[in-house]
């Protein structure tokens, strides 16, 4: 009976232990880079601090604040791993100098504070931008090598060097542990949003793996679009935080059975996630209040009128054409225009049906993006075949999916261009 | 830390007179270094056409005319400072004029502690 409670106790301590570990880890690990600005020795620092509490708190107890206690044991053992190195260079003896005389702060606010600093400390643009994503996943996300590398279809010795690479940069380069300042914030801001939906966009076109060796990037970059915004309160963060819920919320809807892509028109719009989009018009609504919208707060309220249509013919058309126009404005792109043309072809007539001549003004607008920037870019053909065949126009229809197929290289993209060309060939006899 | 801002770019991009401003430019810039206790040393240098190549090859000394590289961009100067981190080595590389037209290479200097030791001529 004893026995019995003794490993009750053990295993809810056991899930204690690892939930403080879950949760604490990365937070610790963040302070212990500002303490000991160095990311290799708060690593090892970190690993041997809740080593130690792993052996003493089964018997001592949890401490009050177990994150206070992790910090300081972080801190001593660094300090007992500098003595012991052989050689003291003056770089370590400065440290152990500071160390020695700074009192260590670790009250909750700071601690946060120190994971918004390593954030920025990835994501710095001195450092090549698969650099910042390796980074940002193994230093913030706390994932593994073997987990990035497998996501991203390269060898885990190969990540592991790149993750190498990028500390060793951060170490040589003097790239600092801070927030900017107030003139460089847009900037460095920038750099650190497009690492999140860049993770982000590595979950959202990845369809292969399970879900043990490949993690879920979209849930870790709304993970890390939460974390940013609650320690920087900003309207284009809330715009990227938006962005992705949406986009997350659809996700259970845009593959079928087989993996393929599933377009947003024939999406069965009741399997969205309602809270998702929900959460997300909030943030919009507060970013737009603080009047200082960007480019992923327009992206977020163009993915916001799709979630808000009932169905795809009620798609608010003409708010989308504005919203792309903005969008056009703060960040030009041939894409959007080709975005904006498909809208001017969706809209409807005065009897709510297609306008032949809509369409026709679209199809203009694309075969000029054809003949210019978008050449060999295989959606604005699909898009072009795509109002041929709403015109009725079968052999242009045909003619350009054809095309399209020939310049499309995912093998996911080609089925859904041979389904469609299926659809439209006249029915053979048997 | 210590870092060299090497300053790139095309010989030609510049008129007589725009070289000439920025040299005044540079050294006001090299004055509020030293004004912020960060300034080292800087120099612009004369055209590469004026460079000789010197190698060792089997224990012979090669000399020769210009770097003839293919790239566009030159080196044309540089400026040393002593700052705190990456940051402001970046922000003082956006204040120096040839920023503007070329490129400022920024690189951390690797700093021997016998090489401190050593008097310079100066």
């Amino acid at each position: 009976m004893r026995e019995a409670c003794n490993g009750l106790a053990n295993s809810t301590l056991s899930h204690q232990l690892e939930a403080i570990y879950h949760r604490e880890s990365r937070r610790v690990f963040a302070t212990l880079v500002r303490l000991l600005g160095d990311m290799d020795l708060a690593e090892d620092a970190m690993q041997e601090a809740f080593n130690a509490a792993f052996q003493q708190w089964p018997e001592q107890g949890i401490p009050q604040n177990p994150r206070a206690w992790l910090v300081s044991t972080g801190r001593f053992k660094a300090i007992d791993h500098i003595r012991r190195e052989q050689r003291l260079d003056k770089a370590r003896e400065d440290l152990l100098h500071q160390l020695d005389h700074t009192a260590e702060i670790t009250e909750d606010e700071q601690i946060e504070d120190d994971r918004l600093r390593l954030m920025f400390t990835c994501c710095h643009p001195a450092i090549a931008p698969p650099i910042q994503i390796a980074l940002t996943l193994r230093e913030i996300c706390g994932l593994t090598t073997e987990a990035i590398a497998s996501a991203f279809l390269v060898t885990p010795s190969t990540m592991a060097q790149r993750i190498v690479r990028g500390k060793a940069k951060i170490k040589t380069a003097g790239i600092p542990y801070h927030v900017p300042q107030k003139n460089e914030l847009t900037e460095r801001l920038d750099s650190v949003l497009s690492v999140i939906y860049l993770v982000f966009n590595e979950g959202y076109h990845s369809t292969q793996g399970n879900a043990l060796t490949h993690p879920d990037f979209c849930q870790e970059a709304i993970r890390l679009g939460r974390l940013l915004l609650s320690l920087l309160p900003d309207a284009e963060v809330q715009g990227l935080l938006a962005l992705m819920l949406i986009q997350e919320a659809r996700r259970p809807a845009r593959i079928d059975q087989h993996g393929d892509i599933i377009l947003l028109e024939d999406q069965n719009r009741a399997l969205w996630h309602q809270d998702y989009i929900q959460e997300a018009q909030q943030l919009l609504q507060d970013a737009y209040a603080s009047q200082s919208i960007g480019s992923y707060c327009l992206e977020a309220s163009i993915a916001a009128v799709h979630a808000e249509a009932m169905d795809f013919e009620s798609t608010n058309w003409s708010r989308l054409i504005a919203l792309y126009s903005l969008l056009q404005q703060s960040s030009p792109s041939p894409i959007i225009e080709l975005n904006r043309a498909v809208a001017i072809a969706m809209q409807p007539s005065g009897n709510g049906g297609l306008s032949r001549e809509n369409i026709q003004q679209g199809l203009d607008q694309i075969n000029k993006l054809i003949q210019g920037p978008l050449n060999d870019y295989y959606l604005a053909h699909a898009a072009k075949a795509d109002l041929h065949r709403r015109l009725k126009d079968v052999p242009s229809a045909l003619a350009t999916y054809q095309y399209a197929l020939g310049l499309a290289s995912q093998p996911a993209d080609q089925r859904f261009l041979q389904k469609r060309i299926a659809q439209l060939q006249p029915q053979k006899k048997i | 830390m210590k870092y060299m801002l090497l300053v790139y770019g095309a010989e030609d991009a510049w008129t007589q007179q725009e070289r000439e401003e920025c040299m005044e430019e540079s050294t006001e810039l090299c004055r509020d270094l030293a004004k912020d206790g960060v300034f080292l040393g800087a120099s612009p240098l004369h055209s590469v056409e004026t460079a000789t190549s010197v190698k060792i090859r089997e224990s012979k000394r090669l000399i020769t005319d210009g770097p003839f590289s293919e790239t566009h961009e030159q080196l044309g100067g540089y400026y040393i400072v002593d700052v705190q981190s990456l940051d402001d080595a970046i922000n003082i590389a956006a204040r120096i004029p040839g920023a503007t037209k070329g490129t400022v290479e920024i690189r951390p200097i690797v700093e021997l502690p016998a090489l401190a030791d050593i008097p310079t001529g100066e």
